[in-house]
């Protein structure tokens, strides 16, 4: 029985590892399906409406309808798509978002009936560079499935796709440069440890902090950065030929993109799982609550920016400030 | 600086807006009372006597801009009196799919047989449950649709809808 207690890199079994990853990928899952719900709702009280309510007792039913409408529906696809290439886009979309929760740390880690039971489903020392990473494997997905469809619209969403997220990617790694400087690590685990002993590092960072939060939106390409699916003129952008639960997996893929993003924040900037009294988990949960609505109070409230003024702001405000953030907290660093 | 505090406002004013009554109506739970002269479903109308007021002279189908209207009209007998005038309607049809509520028929109706009631929910599963018959349009209607109050409104009420 020694290769059921052995320890695995980590100092954990394996199949503790194993049973985490598969508790963290459904409740994420679970989380993106209420993250709809509560979408829909927040932004109906803020428009005065009541959202959705019909299915089950305050709409809480909503999400699993939707989920049975999707799935139950026929999967069809265009004349002149590429059948390989537009069937496995959204399957790479949802993979590449899924994956990337996985190294986000959510409590201290404890000790359950002998066995240790780390706050995290892996720990890699370039956990932040993995993020990154797989983040632009992900955007093949929107990429290939736009260009596969055959349609002018889903090119042009993913035309504008791509230029955003390459152009806020650059933004949003300059960002998190000040975090890891003053960390001293890629790690995200270590990075949440260095704030426990420091400050949050929305206090040092709070520069990094807006830069991040606002590439970020445009990253997830959300209100008022969603002109990759602005429906007035491009119908819905790169997904306007998925129906069925192909779309679903695309919606679930940039709103689990979302959640990453939020958990990423919470880990960089607000000290992730630690807080006075309650629990890590809870802690965590929390913050990531608070940034969730955050961006669904920013969309209500923005109206989408024209293309070019994007452009600008990406390339021409948030750029330099990012670069002058990173230059100037390395040059604090290392003097003081 | 000034475009920073007037996105703040407008976060302050979307925030704000989550603690106010939704203005909703929940529509199948509460039914917002129609206008009195709301043209709904048509109603065909009888006297007090139970003869019906319709003298099937058509002139309803030739008003109608849809040509939703079918009427075919017969002899009143002294055994069989169906209506108060010397000729009744056998078969009185219309076809909702088709009709557009315009209320030409009730205009055009010489004895206010026919009117347009306050009735909206008119959804069928099929096409020809949305024809309706003489009987069907006879009869009083199953589900009573709320009123709004006369009063409120300057526009005075035709005198063929008040008895009816």
């Amino acid at each position: 029985m020694t290769w059921l207690v052995a320890a695995g890199a980590n100092g954990e079994p394996w199949w503790i590892a194993l049973i985490k990853a598969a508790i963290v990928i459904n409740l994420v899952l679970f989380g993106f399906a209420y993250l709809t719900l509560v979408e829909r709702k927040v932004m109906g009280r803020m428009q005065l409406r009541y959202g959705p309510n019909r299915a089950g007792p305050f709409g809480l039913l909503q999400p699993i309808a939707d989920l049975v409408k999707l799935i139950r529906k026929e999967s069809f696809l265009p004349a002149a798509a590429i059948d390989v290439l537009y069937i496995s886009a959204p399957f790479l979309a949802a993979f590449t978002a899924l994956t990337t929760f996985s190294v986000i740390p959510w409590g201290p880690g404890w000790t359950i009936a002998g066995y240790q039971v780390n706050g995290y489903v892996a720990d890699l020392p370039i956990a932040l560079l993995l993020i990154f990473a797989v983040g632009s494997v992900g955007i093949y997905g929107f990429i290939v499935g736009g260009w596969a469809s055959d349609s002018k619209f889903a090119l042009l969403g993913a035309m504008r796709t791509c230029a955003q997220l390459v152009s806020y990617e650059v933004s949003l790694a300059l960002s998190v440069l000040g975090v890891v400087l003053m960390a001293g690590s890629l790690s995200l685990v270590d990075i949440v440890a260095a704030q426990e002993i420091d400050v949050w590092y929305v206090i040092p960072q709070i520069v990094g902090f807006v830069i991040f939060i606002l590439a970020g939106t445009a990253e997830t390409s959300r209100a008022p950065f969603d002109l990759p699916e602005a429906e007035q003129e491009l119908v819905a952008g790169y997904h306007t030929e998925y129906g069925g639960m192909r779309f679903g997996l695309y919606s679930m893929s940039e709103y689990i993109n979302l959640i990453t993003l939020s958990g990423l924040a919470v880990t960089l900037f607000l000290g992730g799982w630690h807080g006075p009294l309650l629990p890590g988990p809870v802690w965590f949960l929390l913050k990531l609550a608070a940034l969730l609505f955050f961006f669904i109070w920013m969309r209500t409230t923005l109206p989408r920016l024209r293309y070019d003024q994007l452009m600008r702001f990406g390339w021409k405000v948030l750029l330099p400030v990012a670069t002058v953030n990173a230059v100037v907290t390395a040059v604090l660093v290392v003097w003081i | 600086m000034s475009s920073i505090f007037g996105t703040a406002k407008g976060f302050g004013v979307t925030f704000k807006h989550i603690f106010k009554k939704p203005i909703t109506q929940q529509y199948p739970e509460f039914k917002r009372p129609v206008y009195p002269r709301f043209r709904g479903r048509h109603r065909l109308h009888t006297h007090a006597n139970g003869l019906e007021k319709c003298v099937g002279c058509s002139l309803c189908a030739a008003a109608c801009p849809s040509d939703c209207i079918r009427v075919v009209a017969e002899e009143n007998t002294a055994e069989n009196r169906v209506s108060a005038g010397e000729r009744y309607a056998r078969i009185y049809e219309i076809n909702l799919s088709r009709c557009i509520f315009c209320g030409y028929c009730e205009l055009a109706c010489p004895f206010d047989a026919i009117t347009l009631g306050n009735e909206f929910e008119l959804s069928e599963y099929s096409r020809d449950d949305l024809i309706y018959t003489k009987d069907m349009l006879l009869a009083e209607p199953i589900k009573q649709v709320p009123v709004q109050d006369a009063d409120l409104y300057d526009t005075p009420i035709p005198a063929y809808k008040s008895d009816s």
